[in-house]
């Protein structure tokens, strides 16, 4: 029978979360630790205690930054950010709510854009994105407003282009995850 | 001539227009070529990461197999599109498992992943093979006298490459100085900007890029040069929501490390997409051209 | 007389037996050729096991023994002693390591059973043309050369001199003492450090059997044991020590001041100084690249000399016995000694590596050492702690594991820093009132007082903070930051990130090896472990021998340690050498060098290439001979031989080729 310690060891990343000493120093690195529910090392002792439910429905991971700055400082070589990534990932496809962020909401339409057109459209993902969370926004109508400027600035500097560009290949992506999926759920 | 097969990102034509012009300018003149891979896709970044961590790398490995078709090292300007396609690079080289599962899902578009190719971010192509030495000797204005504040972000230096260092870094310093300009030392020039999480949580992490600003700002620079397209957009395009939030005053302009090489090369502004900068970069254009027609009107001057 | 070989097998418990089929090997052996009796074992070098052999052979009539088991280097000599107690020659035995070399290296077990059985072929195929040599005994010089003077030296070197045997104290400073003289107080007893070793430090100078060589460094060490011949630079002081009195006059009259290495950089030093005022011996030395004179010398000039002539203007004369000689020489000596023990003790880590912690780059983030020195009353701030302005902090973080623990630096843990850290932080409640915050991940406090040091520093109110820091900045997030260091860490206990402004930081380095350490290791001819330290002939069973014979360590330099492990290694080492002395004699292999007279031709590149002069030149004769007694059997001269003249017992051609025939076949 697999633990989540095991589930989280069998991620790209997760290979070395036995050797954590539990020191502190990726907690102590984190820009964004006071804003998680658990810090890092404590997910990290979460994950070995076992405590799944807790962890995958934390906000902890997807307030990562991908900084990399508890990575390069470890003594121990763990690799906390791709840790985070995993418990998004392994959250994300057990179908986990997250409260109190809309990252994965963001998250999810970046990569609608990218399995519809092949690349990011910006103002496509912006436009999704927006539209998830409308309820916020409808609730603050004067941050929403305030946005606005910074779309119009990114606008005129021709840096918000309105029409997506698709690559030729996009079918073949399609194809090339289909074909992944099926492959990882036969192994 | 140097070859390279080039991943520009998918900001290059939008956000980060700015980097993928003046890439694309600065390639003939420090005699490299950048062959555009043929019909890429987005390398899949945080976010896809995020959601399904072995599928983003099946989305990345396309752009790999491509790249191994081409026979070059891969390279990108993009710090993001860097991390993200060395880190599934690394993952298919070392997991075997993988690698077949990934290959058996690329065969149906006919393509085929060996594990041959280098990712290679462009500062590390400018550092390494192009060299600071050979830089300037082409540099045609040299930015005598302009404060420059290096800003590395986060994923250029970390995890550790082996590249750089990842807490205080000299590469970019070392290509700025090259050109004649003045290194500034900011203690933040290697911590993070906010990355990706400036639109979904731009109140939590606003503080860490206005952080950025003040350091810079704190000692003398008169602009900031970076690599990153996500690291430029959130300090030029976030700067006025930075100083209505946190009531101050900052008007630096943001340049990629590509367009401070462009104009020192001689470069038409245009070209390096000069006009896409928000905050604008007038007054160091113009310190670079007066500088310059001072220097042609004043020869004997010049050496001191 | 016609061989006949008795093979046996050993399962090593599941060492071997755990991968290759022994049985199947006994089964194989049996089939040989000239094998009698072919059969296997649990643990051949056991009680029984050695009696299994000796049974056998006198069952079988055996005149050959075979042993596939471990290393020879392991029970060589075992097997060999066994079959002497049943009446053969030691030398008609053959080992076949079937551990290291086959069930160690692989888990295939069918390559590692064919492996087994080529290696049994092999040794079955040489033993065959063993012939039967007498072990050599030679004498062993009572002499025993100490490397290094710290207290690991200085120990090891009193012990053994007590007993009337004679000690060369060769320390490559100019005086002894070490690490433990820069020290204050010691843990866990808080004894002053210059307290407790400056007795040692005088006994040793002035011991009749210690012969001091201070500022002096072995330049080449040839020989082996019992008889090593040891070269060493006695580098130039420049001073006569015969004639210095040691009174420092000269001291007060020199100009230059240069950065003191005892005080760690924090005081100042002259050109002519003293290292530190309990220096043994107490005598001066010029440093000449900062010395005026001797750096003016190099472009033909003759300045200062102050101290050599005085300031008459002040009626101060100079140096009045006339100890200073501008002309003086490094001067090279040769002794000859029976063992050697190695004590070259430690290096700090230097945190100027780690960007984050702000060592060098930031004021007032001080290493372990440095901080010793500004909390010792002999110090360059007379024991006060101070900040780099001189006012008195009112704050200090002390950070554990710096450089240790940490797979970019050093992944051991070195031992020591838990202790000292809680004797700082002891010591800075002794001189001041300023609160003290140490920042740990596990406190290891194992020796004898120990864990009721921590009690006592738990109790006197120093704050301990599980977490390791992740920065030490300057750059203030908040006004009470202002103008202080920030320590960045998580509190692990609370689960929460945390600031904390300090006045200053003194960061727990480890412990690591010297930077000459691999120069020492090629000169003695010893190995280092993983981590760069010495490595001991077994970790558990034989701490303080090395692999070379005669050579044994003790104290840092064979892995970080505290004083009294330090003292109880040096006693250690000191009584392995004293065993070899009183013995007298040390048998060494019987394998030789025997060169054919009517085949030599006089070339003489035999004596050329012989590393420890074991050949000579016979004039009358025309052919070289080799001195059984000095010869360690290299096999250099063999394989030079242009005209195949030279055998080596025990290592003939016909016994390796058979070797090569069993293995192949």
């Amino acid at each position: 029978m697999t633990t989540f310690l095991d589930e989280v060891k069998a991620t790209p990343g997760g290979e070395h979360i036995l050797a954590c000493i539990q020191c502190g120093t990726c907690t102590g690195s984190c820009p964004m630790a006071s804003q998680m529910e658990y810090p890092p090392r404590k997910i990290i002792a979460m994950i070995r205690a076992g405590k799944r439910d807790e962890v995958l429905s934390s906000n902890s991971m997807w307030f990562c930054l991908s900084c990399y700055m508890c990575t390069a400082r470890c003594p121990r070589g763990v690799k906390p950010t791709e840790i985070a990534h995993a418990l998004e990932s392994l959250a994300n496809q057990q179908g986990f709510r997250i409260g109190g962020t809309s990252t994965p909401s963001f998250y999810r339409s970046f990569v609608s854009s990218i399995r519809s057109n092949g690349r990011v459209h910006e103002f496509g993902v912006m436009v999704k994105f927006y539209l998830s969370i409308l309820p916020e926004l409808i609730l603050h109508p004067v941050a929403t407003i305030r946005m606005a400027p910074l779309g119009l600035r990114l606008f005129n500097h021709k840096r918000l282009p309105l029409k997506a560009t698709k690559i030729k290949g996009r079918q073949d992506l399609s194809r090339i995850i289909q074909r992944f999926r099926e492959v990882r759920s036969s192994s | 001539m140097r070859y390279y097969s080039y991943f520009p990102g998918c900001s290059a034509e939008s956000t980060g227009l700015g980097l993928g012009l003046s890439t694309e300018a600065i390639a003939a003149p420090l005699d490299i070529e950048l062959v555009e891979l043929e019909d890429w896709n987005c390398c899949g970044s945080t976010p896809y990461g995020s959601l399904d961590d072995e599928e983003s790398i099946v989305v990345a490995a396309r752009n790999l197999a491509l790249a191994e078709k081409s026979g070059f090292d891969l390279v990108t300007p993009c710090s993001s599109c860097y991390v993200t396609l060395a880190g599934a690079n690394r993952h298919l080289q070392e997991r075997p498992k993988l690698m077949t599962q990934v290959n058996e899902a690329l065969a149906v578009a006919g393509l085929e992943y060996k594990g041959s190719i280098r990712v290679r971010h462009l500062v590390d192509v400018l550092y390494n093979d192009v060299t600071p030495e050979f830089i300037a000797g082409e540099v045609k204005n040299r930015l005598d006298g302009l404060k420059v504040a290096p800003y590395y972000g986060c994923q250029l230096v970390r995890p550790r490459y082996g590249l750089d260092d990842t807490e205080h870094p000299h590469t970019l310093d070392d290509l700025v100085e090259c050109l004649g300009a003045e290194a500034v030392n900011f203690p933040m020039k290697a911590r993070c900007c906010g990355g990706s999480l400036t639109i979904s949580e731009e109140k939590n992490v606003l503080e860490l890029t206005r952080k950025i600003l003040q350091s810079a700002a704190q000692n003398g620079s008169q602009c900031i040069v970076t690599p990153c397209p996500l690291c430029q957009t959130n300090l030029d395009a976030y700067q006025s929501r930075i100083n209505a939030r946190f009531r101050a005053d900052f008007k630096i302009p943001v340049l990629f490390i590509t367009q401070l090489i462009g104009l020192a090369l001689g470069l038409e502004a245009k070209s390096l997409g000069l006009d896409t900068n928000i905050v604008s970069p007038r007054e160091v254009l113009d310190y670079i051209y007066n500088r310059i027609n001072y220097v042609t009107t004043h020869p004997t001057e010049e050496r001191e | 007389m016609e061989p006949r070989i008795g093979v046996f097998i050993c399962h090593c418990g599941s060492n071997i037996a755990g991968t290759v089929d022994v049985e199947d090997v006994a089964r194989f052996a049996r089939g040989l050729e000239s094998v009698v009796v072919a059969c296997d074992y649990r643990f051949m070098c056991s009680d029984p096991g050695q009696e299994l052999i000796k049974k056998d052979i006198k069952e079988f009539n055996l005149n050959r023994v075979v042993v596939a088991s471990c290393s020879p280097t392991m029970h060589e000599p075992t097997f060999r002693r066994a079959i002497q107690e049943a009446g053969l020659n030691p030398y008609f035995f053959e080992m076949a390591n079937i551990r290291e070399h086959v069930s160690w290296v692989t888990e295939d077990k069918e390559k590692a059973t064919e492996k087994a059985k080529a290696l049994v072929a092999a040794a079955v195929r040489r033993v065959y043309y063993h012939e039967p040599l007498e072990a050599r005994e030679v004498d062993i010089n009572p002499n025993t050369l100490v490397v290094g003077g710290g207290i690991a030296g200085i120990q090891a070197a009193l012990k053994i001199a007590d007993s009337g045997n004679k000690v060369y104290l060769v320390d490559k400073n100019p005086s002894i003492g070490g690490h433990m003289a820069q020290l204050d107080k010691t843990f866990p007893t808080l004894d002053c450090s210059a307290c407790i070793l400056t007795p040692k430090m005088t006994l040793a100078g002035s011991h009749p059997d210690i012969e001091l060589l201070t500022y002096s460094e072995i330049e080449e060490v040839s020989g082996y044991v019992g008889n090593f011949k040891v070269k060493i630079r006695k580098k130039a002081r420049y001073i006569d020590l015969g004639k210095c009195t040691g009174c420092g006059r000269c001291l007060e009259i020199c100009p230059v001041r240069v950065p003191d290495e005892f005080e760690q950089g924090l005081g100042k030093r002259t050109a002519i100084y003293k290292p530190f005022a309990q220096a043994v011996p107490n005598k001066v030395l010029i440093d000449p690249e900062n010395c005026l004179h001797l750096k003016g010398l190099a472009e033909g000039k003759d300045v200062c000399r102050l101290c050599q002539k005085g300031i008459e203007k002040k009626g101060i004369p100079g140096c009045e016995t006339g100890a200073i000689d501008f002309e003086q020489k490094d001067e090279i000596i040769e002794v000859e000694v029976g063992a050697i023990i190695v004590a070259t003790g430690f290096k700090l880590f230097d945190p100027g590596i780690i960007y984050q912690y702000g060592y060098g780059r930031l004021d007032n983030v001080y290493t372990s050492l440095e901080f010793e020195r500004l909390v010792n009353s002999a110090g360059p701030t007379g024991g006060h702690i101070v900040l780099k302005d001189g006012s008195e902090p009112q704050r200090i973080a002390l950070i554990h594991c710096v450089g240790s623990r940490d797979e970019q630096y050093h992944e051991y843990c070195s031992r020591v820093c838990c202790m000292y850290s809680m004797k700082f932080a002891h010591l800075i409640k002794e001189h001041t009132t300023a609160e003290v915050y140490e920042f740990y991940i596990d406190i290891r406090s194992f020796g004898k007082g120990y864990e009721e040091f921590y009690n006592r520093v738990l109790e006197e109110g120093t704050v301990f903070i599980r977490g390791k820091p992740a920065e030490v900045t300057n750059i203030a997030e908040t006004p009470e930051e202002e103008g202080k260091l920030v320590v960045q860490f998580e509190d692990t206990l609370i689960g929460e990130q945390r600031r904390l402004p300090v006045d200053m930081v003194v960061l727990s380095c480890g412990l690591e090896p010297r930077q000459d350490v691999e120069a020492v290791a090629r000169l003695f001819n010893i190995s280092r472990s993983a981590d760069g330290f010495f490595m001991e002939k077994h970790p558990k069973l034989d701490p303080v021998a090395t692999m070379t014979d005669g050579i044994f360590l003790a104290g840092c330099c064979q892995g970080p340690k505290d004083i009294p492990d330090t003292v109880a290694q040096a006693s250690a080492a000191a009584a392995e050498a004293l065993a070899m002395i009183s013995r007298g004699k040390v048998e060494i292999e019987a394998a030789t060098a025997v060169i054919n007279e009517k085949l030599c031709t006089g070339c003489q590149l035999c004596k050329a290439v012989c590393p420890y002069s074991a050949i000579s030149f016979d004039e009358d004769k025309k052919v070289c001979q080799v001195n059984e007694a000095l010869c360690k059997g290299c096999g250099a001269c063999v394989g030079g031989c242009p005209g195949d003249a030279i055998s080596l017992s025990h290592y003939t051609n016909e016994q390796l080729l058979a070797q090569m025939e069993g293995a192949l076949t």
